[in-house]
């Protein structure tokens, strides 16, 4: 995982995609109210929110399935709503649950969507990805016979048949057990490394998007609370960092005495967990360290669940 | 047109591999095959029964039992079940996709909505004609086959002769016109569909629609009287003008343009509002 996301800076100036002030509202309803993001290319970027945040309605309306009620959209540096063929041509989409024709085989849905999206040398495309996904054996079984985990597998083949620059993938670990989740999420790193692709991925497993992510944007009932890099934002501010010393109680007494007590949080047989920020990390370490307390581990406590929560609840 | 071509062929692969398409030509063979036995062994009897009165004013000779004859029944009982078999598979064409959650794996391909309710709609017709066109061959194929050809006595205000030779083109004319209203009743289910999340709303839609006013209409409410002549319901059975002595031409082209007009509401209406609706199933 350090290896896929040592780069957790915006990979390239070029912009995907472009939300300037979306918004869509459904009578006295607004769904989604003045969003703004950007998505860089090669990003693998989160779309965090809790149930009903908007997250689906903002992935169809960039998918032009559903209409905006303002604001502007731009895909490849090129408003959707006026370059519609030419954009999707270059995306792939699974959106909330992989839903097929399930009285055809996979091989046959997929060559629907193939002929739809003008793939060329069709046969081999759809073995190439089938490949990919661990579904060549299963190429001539009926959906209906297919697992969830299957159907999410065959929901990222069909969205990468025509080799597009970028995928959107709306939940796609939904329903899936853990082992599920983690087979899904290493495909994901597989496409975007061996594929190169700019992914916008949304969830709500929050682990899941902290593993996979370098930027995100989280959204609160249809508003950007805050987008950037995963990162950077999760380091911002106070946090809670766990210090695995040699002896508590004298790391306890030294820190009650340096005026950091107020930032103890808790304590156990091998550690203290104090509530500082990330830049005081490295002055607490010296000052355990100089009054003869061995510091054996560091270890900051923000999870981007934590993170989420403060955000979204605040 | 190379890609409505491809979307039209897709859609018809779909309809094809769907059980639920079989059921109608299933229904049209046991129906048919049903009335051509059962005129097999009780059908002289019959018509003897029926001809009782007759037998004292007219000579019947010839073949009178024959495959003209199938074919008129098999085309008066089954007009009241087309259309029904018609929305089972039209009705699903939209809705049907809504449910299944397909649209939205569709629709996020660089698709044209408004080809892809052509193709749709196009399909939907090429299963309306297949299922007349196989109507023809059981019932007027086989009837041709095992019962002969022969003179055709219609009942109708009154008694009807007509001779074999001119009885080709009443019937191709009576099926070219159940075409145009099957199809009107195909765009009907269609239109549903588009309003639908899933296909049975559109399909009970249709046949409530069709059996609702064909009653209202047939029981003659006086305000009914000057509605009636502008439904589309009043004209499906209109087949039945092609076996009256004298064609009433005015009549039947009246017949045509109101169900053509109907036919261009229905499919406006569905373009309309498919063309704006957010996918959101």
């Amino acid at each position: 995982m350090a290896d896929f996301r040592q780069n957790t800076k915006t990979l390239s100036s070029e912009t995907y995609i472009e939300l300037n002030n979306v918004s869509k509202r459904y009578k006295n309803f607004k769904a989604v109210d003045e969003l703004s993001l950007k998505v860089f290319k090669g990003d693998i970027y989160g779309f965090l929110g809790p149930n009903g945040a908007g997250k689906s309605t903002s992935i169809r309306m960039m998918l032009s399935l559903i209409k905006p009620s303002g604001g502007s959209i731009k895909l490849f540096g090129k408003d959707l709503a006026h370059n519609r063929y030419q954009t999707l041509n270059r995306i792939g989409a699974l959106i909330e649950k992989p839903d097929f024709y399930k009285y055809l085989t996979a091989r046959e849905n997929l060559e629907i969507l193939g002929k739809i999206g003008n793939v060329t040398d069709l046969t081999s495309k759809i073995d190439e990805t089938l490949e990919l996904v661990g579904l060549r054996d299963r190429s001539e079984s009926k959906v209906k016979t297919f697992s969830q985990g299957m159907k999410q597998r065959l929901g990222i083949a069909q969205s990468l048949l025509h080799d597009p620059d970028m995928i959107i993938l709306d939940e796609p670990a939904n329903g899936l057990d853990p082992q599920g989740q983690k087979e899904m999420r290493h495909l994901i790193q597989r496409i975007n490394v061996e594929r190169g692709l700019t992914i916008l991925i949304s969830s709500h497993i929050l682990p899941e998007i902290e593993q996979l992510s370098n930027r995100m944007v989280i959204i609160n009932k249809g508003k950007s609370v805050v987008e950037g890099n995963v990162q950077e934002l999760l380091n911002e501010g106070e946090m809670k960092v766990s210090f695995f010393v040699d002896d508590v109680a004298k790391a306890i007494q030294a820190i009650t005495t340096s005026g950091l007590a107020s930032s103890l949080a808790e304590s156990d047989d091998e550690k203290i967990i104090l509530t500082i920020e990330q830049e005081r990390i490295a002055e607490v370490n010296r000052f355990l360290v100089n009054n003869e307390t061995a510091v054996s581990a560091i270890k900051p406590l923000r999870s981007l669940e934590e993170y989420f929560i403060n955000i979204t609840t605040a | 047109m190379k890609s409505l071509n491809t979307l039209i062929r897709i859609e018809l692969f779909k309809i094809f591999k769907k059980g639920r398409t079989y059921i109608g030509f299933g229904a049209i063979f046991l129906i048919i095959i049903a009335i051509q036995a059962g005129i097999h062994f009780e059908g002289q009897n019959l018509f003897d029964f029926i001809m009782q009165q007759l037998d004292q004013n007219f000579q019947f000779e010839g073949n009178v039992i024959n495959g003209y004859l199938i074919t008129y029944l098999v085309l008066n009982t089954l007009w009241i079940h087309v259309p029904i078999l018609v929305a089972l598979v039209t009705g699903d064409l939209i809705a049907g996709e809504a449910n299944s959650g397909t649209f939205r794996l569709l629709m996020t391909r660089p698709i044209s909505r408004t080809k892809l309710l052509i193709a749709k709609f196009l399909a939907g017709w090429t299963y309306t004609v297949l299922l007349i066109l196989f109507m023809i061959l059981i019932g007027m194929g086989g009837g041709l086959l095992f019962f002969g050809k022969g003179d055709l006595m219609v009942f109708k205000d009154s008694i009807n002769f007509f001779s074999a030779s001119e009885l080709p083109w009443r019937f191709f004319a009576a099926f070219a016109y159940g075409t145009l209203s099957m199809t009107v009743v195909a765009a009907l289910a269609f239109m549903l569909s588009s309003f639908a999340e899933n296909s049975i709303g559109p399909i009970i839609g249709t046949v409530a629609i069709i059996i609702g006013i064909t009653i209202i209409s047939t029981i003659g409410f006086s305000l009914m009287k000057p509605v009636n002549p502008w439904l589309f319901t009043t004209y499906l059975p209109g087949w039945q003008s092609f076996f009256e002595f004298e064609l009433d031409k005015a009549k039947i082209l009246r017949s045509v343009l109101v169900q053509v007009a109907y036919l261009v509401l229905f499919l406006g209406v569905t373009f309309y509002h498919f063309r704006k609706k957010d996918i959101l199933s």
